[in-house]
């Protein structure tokens, strides 16, 4: 097994093989990836919350969502896990090329997410749906959409966008953070670093990123799609 | 103690004299030397959170608010608090001993990731330069839970600073937390099985769950309360219909399990060390590492228990008193398992062991009156009174403090590779014991009277139980001091510890002191089950 790259050993002194090396990497990602559902899920039990609470306000608030931009960034985030898992497999087998450039689309994948994203809100911040002095709601307007208009208060919608703003926007953070690390996989992958012995960096990344696309499929349908049949 | 033999040697190479530059330890991967900065560090906040507990005291000697303004009392106790809980106790037994030790108790060479092992310190002391920032600049007034809509829209202190730091020190917590079970599950040595590991190692797996678990929830919710203050995006703020007891949970769904981040690796310490001074190996081992487990599970169903008069419904308190009082279950187990080893053992009264000693009947009282505050009925009595201020201090402080002296002292020969002055250090552990019960029991009774915390006045009547409080406090303070002039005084005219001054069991002790930096020339295979002591081996320690 070649376990060094350039005359450097990629074993680290504490470890007594490169199994045991990967065995403790992997374990240590899916525990953070265990810290990271807690630290979602304190805003998901906000969100359950006050959704039982104000379902009409919330209703309101998510018509007021784009369902089509909504789609879109959800079939973006779903292809780039895609994308992912054969950079994952590229780095696996070896195949330097093919899991640069799944990697590069990844990374295409992710900004394209991130541009659909500026759009959403720059409409919102337009229409001043923005929790603040500024808010605007037509409550009237909202009435056709849910059952029961008179439990309708537009501070709970207001407390609708607060969610709304916070969980996409903690979400998009651990987007943008996916492409700092994604970027740094691939200047290592053109550097020709991973091989089929070694592409621990790629499996653990890849691991995160599908979380990070998880979120996302819980977040679009509490978000978007509340009160639509 | 052996007095008569000849002084052991030091060893050549140790991983105190592997480099003596500051960029060596600042940026060392060492996990021993960053035990040491840890050390270091909570030192400080410790003497710090003790000078905010001086500064109450002092001005309880009187019913008079004479010494601070009400304003500035709530800072002190705020600040206290905040020093004492974050900065010291949840970092203290696993950052310092559970670094320095859980790699060589478990033969291994280093913790699984020392990268992130260094990061955690720096991440700790960053948080600290925040929580200091907001010290120094006028404090902050909240008490230590920050509870809404207090410390979102009224405080007009330094919230949003303390707040940052308290969210980063919790990522050191974390990165702690994450190595230690990454560590104990794929560095074990050969032969070391998960019921051959020290029961200490059992007790830092399972505080390690409870700060990877909760340790994420308190780092949200307190970014919300920085959000509400910082952008006004109220999630906590009841005109936007939101609602304050959802800050409640979501904060003691940390905080209570944060309780046993504390006592759990203190629990750790009592059993290694009580087995070494009764020469006796641990009764109930099994039930022992078992019910460190069951702590940590069912402190994360009890959270409700601080909500019994904040408006949670009477149903959820039923319940949530119940499980509450399940917890008793698991430490009572410790306590009657560390009691059956004293049991026909051949004890003797070193330092540490005294410490132990004074653990056992202080956490006993401490956990008994927690039955009482899980109550709802008796709760409702002393909610908020001095009864529960005495009540978590006999087992922060008498509990995980005393351990943590414990710990301090038994390990200390081996960290140092020096004795401390034994007489002295006992007369030390039996200060703080005094001390300690002197300070806090009249708070029992003072809550049980009607004093309310928080408060820099209070009636004539309570005044002579406040003053024998803080009589207790000044001896409680100099015992303090009495380790720290031992352990001062141990590294210039210390003897040479050697190896095992003990002849206690355990990895640690067959490596040199201090040991070398790669712990161990050879990987040791484990071919025996923990805590093999027997009686004669007084005889030997004692010739
Ligand atoms: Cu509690």
């Amino acid at each position: 097994m070649s376990d060094t790259l350039n005359g450097q050993s990629r074993l680290a002194h504490h470890f007594v093989d490169l199994q045991q090396q990967k065995s403790a990497a992997t374990l240590g990602m899916w525990l953070f990836l265990a810290t990271e559902v807690l630290f979602f899920g304190g805003l998901f039990v906000a969100y359950t919350l006050y959704k039982l609470k104000y379902y009409e306000a919330f209703v309101a608030g998510s018509h007021e969502l784009s369902i089509t931009l909504g789609c879109v960034n959800t079939a973006i985030l779903i292809t780039s896990s895609l994308t992912m898992a054969l950079g994952v497999y590229g780095a696996q087998t070896g195949r330097k090329a093919f899991a640069c450039n799944s990697l590069l689309a990844t990374l295409a994948l992710a900004g394209a997410f991130l541009v659909v994203k500026y759009f959403e809100w720059s409409a919102k911040f337009e229409h001043h749906l923005v929790p603040g002095p500024d808010f605007q709601f037509d409550v009237t307007h909202a009435a056709a959409v849910v059952a029961n208009p008179e439990l309708l208060r537009i501070e709970h919608v207001k407390m609708f966008f607060i969610l709304y703003y916070i969980m996409t926007g903690l979400h998009g953070i651990h987007v943008v953070a996916g492409i700092g690390v994604i970027a740094w996989l691939y200047t290592q992958a053109r550097k020709g670093v991973y091989s089929a012995e070694y592409y621990t960096p790629v499996e653990l990344v890849g691991l995160y990123w599908h979380f990070v696309d998880i979120v996302w499929i819980f977040l679009f349908p509490l978000l978007y799609l509340l009160g639509r049949h | 103690m052996t007095t008569d033999s000849a002084e052991p040697k030091y060893p050549e190479h140790t991983y105190l004299n592997d480099g003596y530059s500051l960029k060596s330890w600042l940026l060392t991967k060492d996990h021993k030397r960053i035990g040491i900065l840890y050390l270091i560090s909570i030192t400080f906040f410790f003497a710090l959170g003790g000078l905010f507990a001086l500064l109450i005291r002092l001005e309880l000697l009187t019913p008079q608010g004479d010494l601070m303004q009400s304003d500035t009392y709530n800072k002190m106790f705020t600040m206290h608090g905040i020093v004492m809980i974050f900065f010291f106790l949840v970092p203290s037994i696993p950052a310092v001993f559970g670094n320095f030790l859980v790699p060589i108790m478990i033969g291994a060479r280093d913790l699984a990731f020392p990268r992130l092992n260094l990061a955690s310190w720096y991440m700790y002391m960053a948080g600290a330069v925040f929580a200091l920032y907001a010290i120094v600049s006028g404090g902050v007034d909240t008490g230590w839970t920050f509870y809404t809509p207090y410390s979102t829209a009224h405080a007009d202190s330094h919230v949003i600073s303390t707040a940052v730091g308290i969210l980063i020190m919790g990522f050191s917590s974390i990165f702690t937390g994450l190595n230690f079970i990454v560590t104990i599950h794929r560095m074990r040595a050969p032969g070391m099985t998960w019921f051959r590991l020290p029961l200490f190692i059992w007790a830092h797996y399972a505080t390690s769950l409870i700060m990877i678990l909760g340790t994420p929830v308190l780092g949200i919710t307190i970014a919300l309360v920085g959000v509400e203050r910082a952008l006004g995006l109220g999630i906590f703020d009841p005109a936007n219909g939101g609602d304050p007891l959802l800050f409640q949970h979501l904060f003691w769904f940390y905080s209570h399990p944060a309780v046993y981040i504390m006592i759990l690796p203190a629990m750790g310490v009592i059993s290694e060390v009580i087995t070494c001074f009764a020469r006796k190996v641990i009764f109930g081992y099994g039930f022992i590492a078992t019910s460190s487990m069951l702590i940590a599970i069912l402190g994360f169903f009890v959270w409700g228990h601080h909500m019994y008069v904040s408006s949670q419904s009477e149903y959820a308190g039923l319940i949530f008193s119940a499980l509450s009082f399940l917890v008793a279950i698991p430490s009572a187990i410790k306590v009657f398992n560390w009691t059956a080893t004293l049991y026909k053992g051949s004890i003797t009264f070193e330092a540490p062991m005294l410490y132990v000693f004074g653990f056992i009947g202080v956490f006993t009282i401490g956990g008994l009156t927690g039955l009482f505050l899980a109550a709802l009925g008796m709760d409702r009595h002393v909610h908020d009174t001095y009864f529960v201020v005495a009540h978590f201090h006999y087992i922060m402080v008498g509990g995980a403090l005393m351990a943590y002296l414990a710990a301090m002292h038994f390990w200390w020969p081996k960290m140092t590779g020096k004795r401390y002055p034994e007489g002295l250090a006992m007369v030390g552990a039996i200060a703080v014991f005094v001390g300690f019960n002197m300070t806090f029991f009249p708070q029992f009774i003072l809550g049980y009277l009607g004093m309310p915390r928080h408060y820099h006045e209070y009636v004539p009547e309570f005044q002579f139980l406040h003053i024998m409080s803080t009589a207790g406090a000044s001896v409680l303070g100099v015992g303090y001091l009495i380790p720290g002039v031992c352990f001062l005084w141990s590294l210039i005219h210390g003897r040479n510890a050697g190896p095992n001054p003990w002849e206690a069991k355990g990895l640690e002790w067959t490596i040199p002191s201090p040991p070398p930096t790669h712990n161990f020339e050879e990987i040791p295979v484990v071919t025996e089950e923990p805590y093999q002591y027997t009686s004669e081996a007084s005889s030997v320690r004692h010739s």
